[in-house]
């Protein structure tokens, strides 16, 4: 049964390629349509607010280099093995050429890992990244957030991974399949070393990365307006051919369901992994004299 | 054969099936085990315990069904969340009395559907996984037949993996991967040889570290060295501490597929 659940963008300015934004003139995409509510916002409001709809509060997509900002401490975040980059290991017809398109200035891979201050507490952060193969589950992918749980077990500092994947790396076959193994050891190793993690489940949420480290977590968080899911809709719908129950999959459907602690909003976000951070233990780093 | 061909005998409903390899192999000493203490029994898992020899074995599969009516009782061997619970209950029962665990897998994956999305099959799987890397008593998975991504994943992450020469493992079927990337599923042989999902292509890549000769007629042989087999890796593995296991099993899964 395949895994693969490839949402098409929400909107329109998410399919914009990014080197556009430099030019002055007043692009058409100035505005964006709100797929909740129907109004169209400004995109710099929309912007500004977190990618948050100023009317009705529906989150858009996020890419990875944004939530950093958002998340990390300013001028905090060092990034830990940025150069590590996905090769064509099962020599897979035309995987090259997909990844020289993928690449951008901004999305190297599925994933970025590093570690920053979050509140002023050292934590390891890991965002996925929709804007490369749709945060698709690559050899790559695995090893960097491996590396990430290795590196905090190591330094006794907590993890916040924040997910986002269409599932596996087709291309990568039976390899990508086995990262669900690799990371999900990482993150036992990491948890049995008495190491927190704090799971950020953004839109979407599918397959592997479900199947593995993204329910792993001690602690669930999930976005509003996520999709989360192992099989996604349009896969259950072409199989089965039932007919889904409204909200099926949506955050707030899994948290009904039992599988998530909590729906956070990101503009409370932050506030709540600091909360989190906290209470588990950790602290902030006072500066040394 | 072709990676296609190796698809479509594994995916022969005349083959052996799970529940054959546990009666030829363990007779009358099997009894089988039911349900996940926390929702149902799933059919499509068949567990229990069995005599190797003279050593206690858990033994757990996943069982596609050997006509029809079993087919639709089975699911086809695509289990629910609460398949794999079963399947985690009897690992950690296996763990507390130091028993070792062997699975069988032959699936087309988890099942897709309305309930299992409901009752958290991403997470089930997640947690078998998570929990198979540090389970303190050995484990050895063998596939049979179709291994379908994270449906046969959570029954093989294992000390070692095994495969019938005309098994398949895979992280998507041939089908589904040619209708995606290329959208047109009649590609399907071109994207299992792609997908390198046969027997030798995994040995090469390190995925798997045993093939197992399918003899074309009489089956008693096979069985037989087997059971030969699997008795001799459970000896070297009940030797460990529970350090040296659980390493072990963590170094094999840290080393595939990683970059230079
Ligand atoms: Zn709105």
């Amino acid at each position: 049964m395949d895994l693969f659940s490839f949402r098409k963008p929400k909107n329109e300015l998410e399919s914009q390629p990014n080197e556009q934004q430099n030019i002055p003139f007043i692009p058409e995409e100035m505005w964006v349509k709100c797929p909740k509510c129907n109004t169209m916002l400004l995109t710099t409001d929309m912007e500004e607010n977190l990618r948050i709809c100023t009317k009705c509060g529906h989150h858009f997509r996020m890419n990875a280099r944004q939530r950093i900002k958002m998340l990390a401490d300013d001028e905090t975040f060092t990034e830990h093995d940025a150069d590590m980059t996905s090769t064509n290991i099962l020599d897979f017809p035309g995987y090259e050429k997909k990844l020289e398109k993928a690449r951008t200035k901004n999305a190297k891979e599925s994933v970025i890992c590093g570690e920053c201050k979050i509140g002023g507490i050292k934590t390891v952060l890991c965002v996925m990244d929709a804007d490369f193969m749709m945060g698709s589950m690559g050899t790559v992918t695995g090893e960097k957030i491996t590396r990430a749980f290795e590196y905090a077990a190591d330094k006794k500092m907590p993890v916040v991974v924040c997910t986002v994947s269409g599932g596996a790396r087709m291309q990568e076959g039976i390899m990508s399949l086995m990262q669900m193994a690799k990371t999900s050891g990482a993150v036992k190793r990491h948890s049995d070393a008495g190491g927190l993690y704090i799971t950020v489940l953004t839109d979407p949420t599918t397959g592997g990365v479900t199947a593995s480290f993204a329910m792993e977590g001690d602690i669930i968080l999930a976005e509003p307006d996520t999709l989360v899911a192992f099989a996604g809709p349009r896969v259950i719908e072409q199989t089965m051919r039932q007919k889904l129950p409204r909200d099926f999959q949506t955050s707030e459907f899994v948290l009904q369901k039992g599988f998530v602690d909590a729906v956070v909003s990101r503009d409370n976000l932050k506030n709540t992994i600091v909360k989190l951070l906290k209470i588990h233990g950790y602290c902030e780093e006072v500066p040394e004299q | 054969m072709t990676a296609y061909e190796k698809v479509t005998a594994a995916r022969d409903a005349k083959k052996l099936t799970s529940i054959d390899f546990i009666a030829r192999m363990f007779g009358d000493s099997f009894i089988e085990l039911h349900g996940d203490r926390r929702y149902s029994d799933d059919k499509a898992v068949v567990a229990g315990l069995a005599m190797l020899y003279d050593t206690p074995v858990t033994v757990i599969g996943l069982e596609k069904g050997r006509n029809t009516k079993e087919r639709m009782e089975r699911n086809f061997g695509q289990a629910h969340p609460e398949g794999y619970r079963k399947a985690l209950r009897l690992m950690k029962q296996a763990e507390k009395f130091r028993r070792p665990v062997l699975c069988f897998v032959d699936t087309s994956g988890a099942f897709c559907g309305i309930g299992a999305e409901e009752r958290g099959q991403g997470q089930a799987i997640a947690e078998n996984i998570m929990e198979m890397m540090t389970l303190k008593t050995p484990i050895l998975t063998i596939l049979i037949g179709e291994g379908g991504s994270g449906g046969a994943l959570a029954l093989a992450v294992a000390d070692e993996v095994w495969m019938l020469e005309n098994a398949v493992y895979s992280v998507i079927s041939p089908e589904g991967c040619a209708s995606i990337l290329w959208k047109d599923s009649t590609k399907a042989p071109e994207a299992a040889e792609a997908l390198k999902m046969t027997a030798p292509d995994l040995f090469k890549l390190g995925v798997i570290e045993r093939i197992i000769r399918q003899p074309k007629a009489d089956e008693t042989k096979m069985f037989e060295s087997l059971k030969i087999l699997i008795s001799r890796t459970f000896e070297k593995n009940l030797a460990l501490s529970d350090d040296e296991l659980t390493s072990a099993r963590y170094e094999r899964f840290r080393k595939i597929g990683r970059p230079e």
